[in-house]
């Protein structure tokens, strides 16, 4: 009797076993295909791009390439344009991510009020993120001409005093320009998450604040910011990571200029690789980037860890 | 014990992928069926409806001419092409026969794109000479037309204000053209009388404003030893082109970014002088007729300069069909093809026996300037491997030089950068 429950018990823990061993090997057979596809473009094509970067490969070359060891790195880091490219980047991260985040929640708590027209609305801060950023640049292009609407607009809300000025060629006002309309572009995206994290603060708790007698911004402050702690983390690390890597506004409105004050690191290292053939300089642009983006999503990461 | 099957179907996984990625064809760009050997040709006509229907007129008379060989043409928007085939090339996926931008010829030979063209003597006797790709004493490619630059100018417009029509032996001198300019400008009815095309990006930049550094005397690289472009690129003489050129937007005598269409805004009468290619002709003449007056650039000092040399058919050195793809351009040199793409795009027809049956451009033909002005002035872009970097290099510096930059500054970045570059490949030597 002894023996038979034992033998119930190994039995059912092996077939325990094996019903986890196939849950297992079912699960890895329906991740595979995107593991495989990870791993063949993403992972593997990442990791020769840092080896490259110690060579001199060249995009178009009967030579071929060299290790060169450091060499890149020494001549990126004495760079102008690195350091312009760079600096650019920062620019455009520093504002983009608070006046885009911002500008989303204020449009997301609008939207969430429960009036009329709300999809409308919803559907119109939209529509600009599904459009391709490419077609976006060319419209904003025209629109930022000298003779172009904006200039027009200026000039007749101020009644023909100010002619506004050529906004993507002036060298102070080329990235702010490009700044306006990257925000206007994808504020909608993060206001759809904003709102989706507003919807999921517990209605009653409004209802208490405003049986307390809560002002509204009483109740922003201690019900609804808290309320969206983990939305916030999202938001910034996506908005984060999309402003560093910039690129297509700038190559179709810009191309890096006027005099380097719209460059990006992206850019330049797609500029170097494949305008310039410097493979392997491109790919040292590539692995500097990557730390750094490395390193400022992990303080983020960090500074907004869940403090248990 | 649960890791390892984990373990195992990843490396399994990965192991399927990478097998996937290794095999591959090591012939491109011809295929035998049956007999029927089917070569591809690439053109960078996508877009371009009126000189890809001359390209496929003249594969269609091939295909039909004989039963040996059939071509298959593709074509790619010209912006991306460049980037199509060094892509191609990389993948070891090059097509037969390709057009290539003339200045880039030497470079795609230099990496072993192209093969010399074996035809036999004499074959190219009739060519123009700015139309052979002629690298290291071999031909690699040869073009069915070429194009010319030239000031565009209204007859009525230049009356109005007194200024001297020039002519091909008497061209305006650089000071004679600030002073017209100037003119026009203080009439008034111009925003900007002179239209320079400054909206155009990519290989129109070296393609445009080169010829015009040139004849202040400075260059794009040193000729005799293409080894350095030091002194030529950031010497005196390619200062005071700077300085000229930014000295026409601080002037307010042109854009620093023009209208997207140099030719529709002239036409729609917003500019009086524009320096545009020989293309724009046709439309010109459409609406202006006999007023339009086609102008040689101005002499500042080294002689007028235009731009030389545009599209040419070539042969890739990887084609698994090397005879199909040389019968085809044998076919494609006739005469008759040369004045289609010149009666089609109004260019120069790149084969003296050519231009004596194309209207326009025989002696006393309405285009006949340009095919002239080609002949006397023209000057080809540097022909050396390193052509595309000196492109992107110079395509950077004029952008920063109209945009008020420190002109002497820039042409010194540029000029070290290239010199850098060539250094780095062992001067590009064959």
């Amino acid at each position: 009797m002894y023996a038979t429950a034992t033998s119930q018990l190994v039995v059912r823990r092996v077939r325990a076993r094996t019903a986890r061993s196939r849950e297992t090997l079912i699960g890895v057979a329906m991740a595979s295909p995107a593991v495989v596809l990870l791993l063949v473009f993403f992972l593997v094509p990442v990791l020769l791009a840092f080896g490259l970067a110690f060579t001199n490969a060249r995009l178009i070359s009967p030579r071929p390439a060299r290790f060169v060891g450091v060499d890149n790195f020494v001549t990126l880091f004495g760079d102008s344009l690195f350091w312009a490219s760079l600096r650019n980047t920062a620019y455009f991260a520093v504002v983009v991510v608070p006046v885009q985040a911002g500008l989303a929640l204020i449009l997301a708590l609008l939207v969430n009020a429960k009036v009329r027209g709300t999809n409308f609305f919803r559907t119109v801060y939209f529509a600009p993120v599904v459009t391709s950023m490419v077609v976006i640049s060319l419209l904003w292009r025209f629109i930022y001409q000298p003779d172009g609407l904006l200039n027009h607009l200026l000039s007749a809300v101020s009644f023909g005093h100010w002619q506004g000025t050529d906004w993507l060629n002036n060298p102070d006002t080329a990235m702010p320009a490009i700044m306006v309309m990257s925000i206007w572009q994808a504020v909608g995206f993060h206001m759809i998450v904003w709102l989706a994290g507003l919807q999921t603060i517990p209605r009653d708790l409004y209802e208490a604040a405003a049986l307390d007698g809560a002002s509204g911004w009483k109740t922003f402050a201690n019900i609804t910011w808290p309320g969206l702690r983990a939305t916030r983390t999202f938001i910034l690390i996506t908005i984060t990571i999309a402003a560093l890597s910039l690129f297509t506004q700038i190559s179709v409105m810009t191309q890096g200029g006027p005099l380097d004050r719209t460059t990006t690191v992206v850019f330049m290292a797609v500029r170097t690789g494949y305008e310039q053939q410097s493979t392997g300089y491109a790919a040292a642009v590539s692995l500097v980037f990557f730390v750094l983006v490395l390193t400022v999503s992990g303080v983020q990461r960090f500074l907004t860890r869940d403090k248990d | 014990m649960s890791r390892t099957p984990k373990l195992v179907a990843l490396v399994a996984a990965a192991a399927l992928g990478l097998t996937g990625c290794s095999s591959g064809s090591s012939d491109s760009g011809a295929r035998n069926e049956g007999g029927v050997t089917t070569l591809e040709l690439w053109t960078h006509n996508g877009g371009n409806p009126t000189e890809l229907a001359v390209n496929k007129k003249v594969v269609d008379a091939f295909n039909a001419s004989q039963s040996k060989y059939k071509v298959k043409l593709q074509s790619f928007p010209q912006t991306s092409y460049n980037d199509a085939v060094t892509a191609a090339a990389a993948a070891k996926k090059l097509p037969c026969v390709m057009d290539i931008d003339g200045p880039n010829v030497p470079n795609w030979a230099w990496a072993g794109y192209l093969q010399p063209l074996e035809m036999p003597d004499g074959f190219f006797d009739k060519q123009l000479p700015s139309t052979l790709g002629t690298v290291d004493g071999k031909v690699y490619s040869f073009g069915h037309y070429d194009v010319a630059m030239s000031l565009v100018a209204r007859k009525s417009v230049l009356a109005q204000y007194g200024i001297r029509i020039p002519t091909l032996d008497q061209p305006w001198t650089g000071d004679e053209f600030d002073a017209a300019v100037a003119k026009i400008k203080v009439g008034g009815k111009f925003a900007f009388p002179l239209d320079m095309g400054t909206a155009g990006t990519g290989e129109w930049i070296p393609y445009a404003y080169s010829p015009l550094l040139q004849s202040f005397g400075g260059d794009l690289v040193n000729r005799e030893t293409y080894q350095t472009a030091t002194d030529v690129l950031n010497g005196p003489d390619a200062l005071k082109w700077a300085t000229w050129f930014r000295g026409l937007i601080t002037k307010g005598y042109a854009q620093q970014k023009s209208g997207k269409d140099s030719t529709v805004d002239f036409v729609n009468g917003k500019s009086a002088i524009m320096w545009n290619g020989s293309w724009a002709a046709d439309a010109v003449t459409k609406k202006f007729g006999a007023d339009v007056v086609f102008l040689p650039p101005p002499d500042f000092g080294k002689g007028p300069k235009i731009g030389g040399a545009s599209w040419q058919w070539g042969m890739s050195s990887s084609c698994a069909a090397k005879d199909g793809a040389l019968e085809y351009l044998k076919f494609s040199a006739k005469p008759e093809y040369y004045v289609a793409y010149a009666n089609a795009l109004g260019l120069i027809p790149a084969n003296t026996d050519a231009a004596a049956k194309v209207p326009n451009f025989a002696p006393g033909g309405k285009y006949r300037f340009f095919l002239d002005l080609s002949q006397k002035d023209s000057v080809v872009r540097p022909v050396t491997p390193a052509y595309p970097y000196i492109s992107s290099t110079f395509q950077k510096a004029v952008s920063d030089i109209l945009a008020g930059g420190d002109a002497q500054k820039i042409l010194d970045k540029a000029a070290a950068d290239i010199d850098n570059n060539i250094k780095s490949n062992g001067n590009y030597e064959f």
